[in-house]
Parts: structure tokens; sequence; C-alpha cells
């Protein structure tokens, strides 16, 4: 209760030092929409829908690149954590490919994949991918060896070890890395709609840039930014939950 | 015919160094031992002497250098569920519950469902935690871990059990109530236990036999076989008269090894 007063408060200095600054330097609707034109903006979106129907796709395209990306990159990052040998190998490939910031792909990724979703799903993927690969690596490299041990008395193998042992014992750091990876995909969104798809967030805010409602741009943004903000909450929770059902977190 | 007793367990001549080069160090020098069918025997010493190690040569998780250990008369190359151990930290995986830790020892076997329940309550039973199945580790105390530890153990029924100072990180009362609950089950189930321990008092209380070791390298100095009748009174006259001359060889030992420091 407290937090979400906290946020209230936040939101309404933010507010106000934003309609401060329009007092302040006089600033036209066409340059710096009021919060009030924006307001009535957020509430068009929401009356006649279309924000709704903007952000099922957005969603969509979030959920199918960040997926297809979490997944591989934690199978791949068990198996390449438990064999260093390859790891000396790859390592430096993954170093040299995680700083290209995601969109700068995009040439190719029209080339290959074309416009519509693909190309917002294809950056998604290769922004969720690095984070997640990596923080699996680590956490798989850093699993105490007492763990191992057991298993070897125990004589458990191959896939019977990964499922009982390697994985939750990663777990913590696997999803570090998936939230990581939540964040740093959700921002990469909106430039992936921005290559050529016809609908979505980021379509939304072209959009509206190119009819020169700047009010629209900013109800975007904000939606943007909620959502995001709702996602990590999310996965903060399921973070929990699960954490709950092995134990790790009390 | 004429049947040759193998004892169960036999460490002969075995050396172990760490390091290389310049860094080695020698940890133990041929070291020899057996144990026998349904014994408790300790590997006795202070803090650095090698006992870990020794043990976890025994359960196949590390290579002697020298030497062979042999089990049932087959070399051991590497750990099985013949021979299960007890760490000295940890032997619980936290993301699972009571039940599902002693259970691990068992899923890869092929047991019908019912044979492997009456296993594991069986286990648990012995070690009294039958009522806290659905408990996680971070519930349980450092005393009640160890009987999950021992539980887990037990379930597998392997010929041997090694424990690596099970007891060491338990208050007095917990250690206490736990070896006289070990003796029990021991007892009841003949199981083979290989112990590993510095605390005096918990070497005459449980053995049958205490391998003494010294240190640097560690070798094996003496074995004593403790006659008292189990189980032990602290108090008794006898656990005393142990307990000394468990002591003089040490005082002895630090006197004979102290000229060599000096040349
Ligand atoms: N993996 C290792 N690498 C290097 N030195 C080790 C290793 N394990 C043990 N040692 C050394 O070997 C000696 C004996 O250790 P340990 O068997 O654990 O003794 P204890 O269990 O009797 O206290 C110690 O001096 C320790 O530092
Ligand atoms: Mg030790």
């Amino acid at each position: 209760m407290k937090k979400l007063m906290n946020f209230a408060i936040g939101m309404a200095i933010l507010v106000f030092i934003w309609q401060a600054v329009i007092w302040i330097g006089d600033y036209q609707e066409a340059l710096l929409p009021s919060p009030l034109s924006v307001g009535n903006a957020i509430i068009d979106l929401i009356v006649d829908g279309i924000i709704f129907v903007h952000l099922q796709v957005s969603l969509g395209r979030f959920a199918a690149g960040y997926l297809m990306a979490a997944i591989p990159a934690i199978l791949l990052g068990m198996f390449l954590g438990r064999s260093p040998k390859i790891w000396q190998l790859i390592d430096p490939i993954v170093q040299v490919l995680r700083p290209v910031a995601p969109v700068a792909w995009s040439p190719f990724i029209v080339l290959w994949f074309g416009i519509g979703n693909m190309p917002a799903i294809a950056i998604i993927f290769i922004a969720a991918f690095f984070p997640v690969l990596l923080s699996t690596v680590a956490g798989v490299k850093k699993i105490n060896p007492s763990y191992l041990k057991i298993a070897e008395n125990l004589e458990i193998r191959n896939w019977e070890l990964m499922y009982k042992f390697i994985f939750p014992a990663a777990f913590p750091a696997v999803v570090s890395g998936l939230r990581l990876a939540l964040g740093t995909a959700w921002i990469f969104l909106v430039a992936g709609e921005m290559i050529g798809a016809q609908s979505g967030l980021g379509f939304l805010i072209v959009d509206s840039r190119n009819t020169l409602n700047l009010d629209y741009v900013l109800a975007g943004i904000i939606f943007i930014g909620v959502c995001g903000f709702l996602l990590d909450r999310l996965i903060s929770l399921l973070e929990r939950w699960v954490g709950k059902q092995y134990g790790i977190t009390a | 015919m004429l049947k040759i007793a193998i004892p169960m367990m036999e460490v002969i001549n075995v050396d172990k160094s760490f390091g290389s080069g310049e860094k080695q160090v020698k940890v133990l020098s041929q070291a020899t031992f057996h144990v026998k069918k349904g014994e408790i025997v300790t590997l006795f010493g202070k803090s650095g002497c090698g006992k870990s190690t020794l043990l976890n040569i025994l359960g196949g998780f590390e290579k002697a250098d020298k030497g062979s250990i042999r089990h049932n008369g087959e070399p051991v190359l590497k750990p099985t569920k013949t021979c299960v151990m007890l760490f000295q930290q940890i032997n619980l995986l936290p993301w699972r519950s009571v039940l599902k830790n002693v259970e691990l020892g068992l899923e890869g076997e092929k047991l019908k469902p019912k044979e492997k329940w009456a296993r594991v309550m069986d286990a648990l039973k012995l070690v009294g935690l039958e009522n806290s199945l659905d408990k996680f580790p971070h519930e349980l105390s450092g005393g009640m871990q160890q009987r999950v530890a021992i539980a887990r153990a037990l379930a597998i029924q392997p010929d041997v059990i090694l424990m690596d100072e099970p007891f060491a990180a338990l208050d007095s009362f917990n250690r206490y109530n736990l070896q006289q609950e070990l003796l029990r089950i021991q007892k009841k189930k003949n199981t083979t236990i290989v112990l590993v321990t510095h605390d005096i008092d918990e070497a005459v209380y449980l053995s049958d036999r205490v391998i003494i070791m010294s240190s640097h390298p560690g070798r094996i100095q003496k074995e004593i076989t403790i006659t008292q009748m189990k189980p032990r009174s602290r108090t008794h006259a006898d656990f005393q008269y142990f307990r000394r001359k468990i002591l003089d060889e040490f005082q002895l030992s630090t006197e004979l090894i102290a000229p060599e420091y000096n040349i």
C-alpha cells in the first residue's frame, strides 16, 4: 500500500514538473503536448479500444520473440556451462555479438524476414537471447561442487543430472538473466516495430508522429513504460513463486 | 572348502599428494586399514591430517596416487551407491522437500512404487522424521538436516555409509542425541560405518575401532579396539580409560615427531 502511495506521489511530481516546464518555457502543443492533452489521448485510445489492439499485437510478438530466445538460451547455457572447453571457444563469439544493438541487424532482418511480425520478433529474440545465455552459463559454472558430488555418489548422470541438479541449482541465476532479458527485450520492442510493422505500440508511435499527433506519441510512450513496469512486476512474482516451490527463497 | 573372509573395505598403502612441483604437499603416506561388515570404524586425528582426503579416496571421490582401495575385493574406481557419503557440509538439495531428498537415491532404481515408499518411510521413521515429509531443508535445524541425510543413506541400503564429521556443526545436546540414535539404527540394520571425527568423545562413544592418524603427512599411527560394551556410558571408567589411551597416543606422537622439524 505504501509502495502504491509512493508511486502515485512520484507520478504526480512528474506531471507537475512537466506542466511547469510548459508554463515556464511557454512551449506550444506542437512541440511538447500538455499533460491534459496527453491524458485526453490516453482516454481516447482506451475508449475506442485502439490501444488494446496494438497492445495485444505487441505483447504477442514480445512473447513469441522472448520465449523463442529464452528456452534455447537456457538449454544451451546449461550445456555450455557444463562443457568449459567448448565454452572457451564460444565465449569470444558471444562477447563480440553481444554489444551489437539488435537494431543494427535490421537491414538483414528486413532482407531475410520481410515486413510484418517477423522483424520485431527477430529483434526481441536478439535482445533477449544473450542475457539469458550468459547468466545461465555463469550460474551453471558457479554451482556448488557439493551438489555434484552428491549426484556422483547417487549415480545420477546426463539428462537426469541436468533437470534434478543443474537446473534447480542454477535457477536463481537463470531467473536474474530472464529478468534482465525481459527489460532489454521490451526496450527493443518499439525499435522492432518501427521496422515495417503496421501495428503494435511501436507502430502507434511512428504513425502518430507521421500524422503530427504528438499527444498520441506521448500516450504511446506512457503505455510502453507502464507495460514494461508491469511485466517486471509479473516476472518478480513468478520468481518468488517458483523460488518457493524450490525452497530457495523463504 | 576353505572360505577366506574378505574385509568389506580395504585400503592398502595409499599415498596422496596435492599440488605439483615445489608446492606439492604430501597429505597421506602409506595409509592401510580395513573395515569389516557391521563395524563402526573411526578415522581420528587433528584437523588437516588428511581424514577427509582418506575418506574421499575410500568413497572413490578422489584418486590415490599409489596403493589400492577395495570394496568386497573389487577395486574402487568411482563413487557408487553401494558406498554412500555424508559430507561435512552440504548433503541436502535445498529445492527438494524432506521426502524428495530421501527419495533421491531411489529414483533410478527399478523398484515398485510401493516398495520404494516403504523403504523411504522406513528410513524416515528410523530417524524420527516421518511427520516432516513436506518441510524444506531451510525449515529444519542442523540436527534434523543431518537426520534427513542419514535417512537418505539408509533408504539406499548401501554396503557402507561414510560420514565426514557428521555432527560437528551441532550443539552438544543434539550431538549426543544423534550419536545415540546412530548407534540404535546401526544396531538394528547392522550398517557398516566409516566415520571421520576430531572429537575424541565421539570416537570412543561410537567406534568398534579407532584408527588414529598423525599429521604431515597423514599416516596411520595406531588402531585401538574399543572393547567397552555398547551403549556406552560417557562417565564410566572404561570410557575414560579409552579416552586417555587415545589422548596419550597424541602426546606421545607430538613428542616423537617434534625433533624432525628441528633439523
Ligand atoms: N583439493 C585439495 N587441494 C589441495 N590441498 C588439499 C585439497 N584437499 C585437502 N587439501 C589439504 O590436505 C590436507 C588434509 O586435508 P583434509 O583431508 O581435509 O584434512 P582433515 O579432514 O583431516 O581436516 C590439508 O592440509 C588440506 O589443506
Ligand atoms: Mg575434514
